[in-house]
């Protein structure tokens, strides 16, 4: 059995808590604490699982695109155990679009080589959910997305997930290479131990400009007309059970005209 | 001929309501070609339940590739459509399924995409909620074809009886779609209660339920209202994963949505709070939700549920 080479896709993103806002038809990502994409914690873990379940040799690549201090997130999902980092950055790449970002990707993917890529199953600012299946499709390789399972046989070279989508749970098998995303329900990602983050510290960033990965930047296929923050909902009325607060409950869907 | 493609949905073998809806946003802008693909020997029978919406004619493409090979085969399928019949655009339901295929076709035929749309106007503008609902995003394709998916849900579907003409048509499956193949299959049975994110009214629970949905799926019944679940609940493994609404689940936006036992975290507010009205049930009543509610009961869900089940079945009656 040869060793595996395993990529990671990672996104530095705003964090869930913090309140976004559009600039100039983009999310502003300046004024806002960012942090390793939630979802791509999951994809991390399983690169981990994965190698652990296979003995050594086996190695994991993450893979990033974003502004400079994208390599904050990267640092973290090295403390948890991945093995090196690439990050493409560069100024021409602000506001890139999911075909631009998968365009990036595959082509670093297409020039390092790799036998599994696995990423998140979407990104929790753009929330798109198409990167995987972009790559996918970019590369030409077998696309294994919405994993709730993943078993590799590194000897057959061959995995077999269970997709789990809202239209029920698929089982399907590919050979390498392939691009697999994972669901947050695969596994409980470990936190980075004391020993993980010191041993990251170490670990060699990759840090690449666009002209290096050879993608030349075309204006975007589609552009922000118009962003309105919406008025924020206001609470309407609220009332403590005093034993009839199910009745109170259906009087007001009935003056809504609800029920 | 200037012709929208809308990939028709099905659901348990019954044609969706999110199938009007996107021939409804289509026809805005052109002549609606419903495109159904569908296994050997199946794909007129489908066709012929399509009987409503803006429709001028149905595209019918067999194959066993698409219940195969899943997205890949599908997008190899619309993106040769595409290139053969030059469409002002192509709508797709927003759903994982349908955001991935969208997302292949637009890399293969070199068209800009737009996914999640609230609607889709006649010069082929797409309004998005983006953020949780907090912003309104009006954006455009401006290279090629425009993808489009849109939520299911969202737009008001023109009804209108139709009788479109019905064609057949073929594509090349491609070696590389041939890459990953579905081994079995096991789609969720839904039992009678409508989908999630078609649903007018979502009954929903969460940590409070402490794993006991009867209350919610009585109060859900009488309403003829989808279930849904908070993560807490179905991370628990108390109500399916396919029913969790939130960031990482489904994003819904019925006229109402009754919150049971949710405190509200903003992961799970960020997939229902676009609903029209809101409705809290919960014990705390410093739960965050009640924020954004328009009716919040503080008290237990197991008093206040049951009673409210009651009081509807009293009214039909």
């Amino acid at each position: 059995m040869t060793a595996m080479k395993i990529a990671v896709c990672v996104k530095q993103v705003p964090d869930s808590w913090a309140e976004k806002k559009m600039v100039n038809g983009l999310l502003d990502r300046e004024g806002v604490d960012a942090v390793l994409n939630d979802l791509d914690e999951y994809a991390v873990e399983e690169a981990l699982r994965i190698v652990e379940a296979h003995g050594e040799g086996h190695t994991i690549t993450l893979i990033s695109m974003g502004p400079e201090r994208t390599t904050e997130a990267v640092r973290k999902a090295l403390s948890m155990g991945a093995d090196d980092a690439i990050v493409v950055t560069d100024s021409a790449l602000v506001g890139a679009d999911a075909l631009l970002t998968s365009e990036v990707l595959a082509k670093v993917i297409a020039t390092e080589g790799f036998d599994l890529v696995i990423c998140g199953t979407e990104s929790t600012d753009a929330r798109m959910s198409v990167v995987p299946a972009m790559i996918s499709q970019r590369l030409g390789w077998a696309q294994l997305t919405f994993a709730g399972s993943v078993v590799v046989d590194a000897a057959a070279s061959s995995v077999t997930i269970t997709r789990v989508t809202e239209a029920g749970v698929d089982t399907m098998k590919a050979q390498f290479p392939v691009v697999i995303s994972v669901i947050e329900k695969i596994n409980e990602p470990r936190y980075p131990s004391f020993k993980g983050i010191m041993a990251a510290k170490k670990k060699v960033i990759d840090v690449r400009a666009l002209a290096a990965v050879g993608v030349a930047v075309l204006a975007s296929w589609s552009e922000v007309k118009d962003a309105t923050p919406r008025p924020p909902r206001a609470a309407g009325i609220k009332i403590s059970d005093e034993g009839n607060g199910g009745d109170a409950l259906v009087n007001f869907l009935a003056e809504k005209k609800i029920i | 001929m200037t012709q929208t493609l809308v990939l028709a949905e099905f659901s348990e073998g019954k044609v969706a309501k999110a199938t009007a809806e996107l021939a409804t946003c289509g026809a805005r802008s052109g002549e609606v070609a419903v495109v159904v693909l569908a296994a050997p020997g199946t794909g007129d029978a489908m066709a012929a339940q399509i009987t409503t919406g803006p429709v001028a004619s149905v595209l019918i493409i067999e194959s066993e590739a698409f219940a195969k090979f899943g997205v890949a085969a599908v997008a190899d399928a619309l993106a040769q459509l595409v290139d053969a019949y030059k469409p002002l655009a192509l709508l797709i339901a927003s759903s994982a399924f349908g955001k991935e295929v969208a997302g292949r076709v637009a890399v293969h035929i070199g068209s800009g995409i737009i996914t999640d749309a609230v609607d889709v106007s006649a010069d082929l503008t797409a309004t998005q909620l983006v953020f949780g609902g907090s912003t309104t995003v009006l954006s455009r394709v401006n290279h090629g074809v425009p993808v489009i998916t849109v939520r299911p849900n969202s737009v008001t579907a023109d009804v209108t009886p139709c009788s479109p003409s019905i064609s057949h048509a073929s594509f090349v499956l491609s070696e590389n779609s041939q890459r990953a193949e579905i081994i079995s299959s096991a789609p969720f049975v839904k039992g009678g209660r409508p989908e999630l994110t078609e649903a007018q009214i979502v009954v929903s629970g969460g940590r409070g339920t402490n794993g006991d949905f009867a209350a919610v799926e009585a109060f859900a019944d009488l309403l003829g209202a989808a279930v849904g679940a908070s993560r807490a609940a179905t991370d628990a493994g108390w109500y399916p994963h396919s029913h969790q609404v939130g960031q990482t689940g489904k994003t819904v936006s019925p006229q109402l949505y009754v919150a049971c036992g949710i405190s509200g975290a903003i992961q799970h507010r960020a997939g229902m709070q676009t609903s029209k009205t809101i409705v809290v049930v919960n014990k705390d009543p410093e739960a965050p939700l009640f924020e954004i509610a328009d009716f919040g009961v503080v008290g237990d869900l197991f008093a206040v549920l049951p009673q409210a089940s009651e009081g509807v079945r009293s009214r039909k009656s």
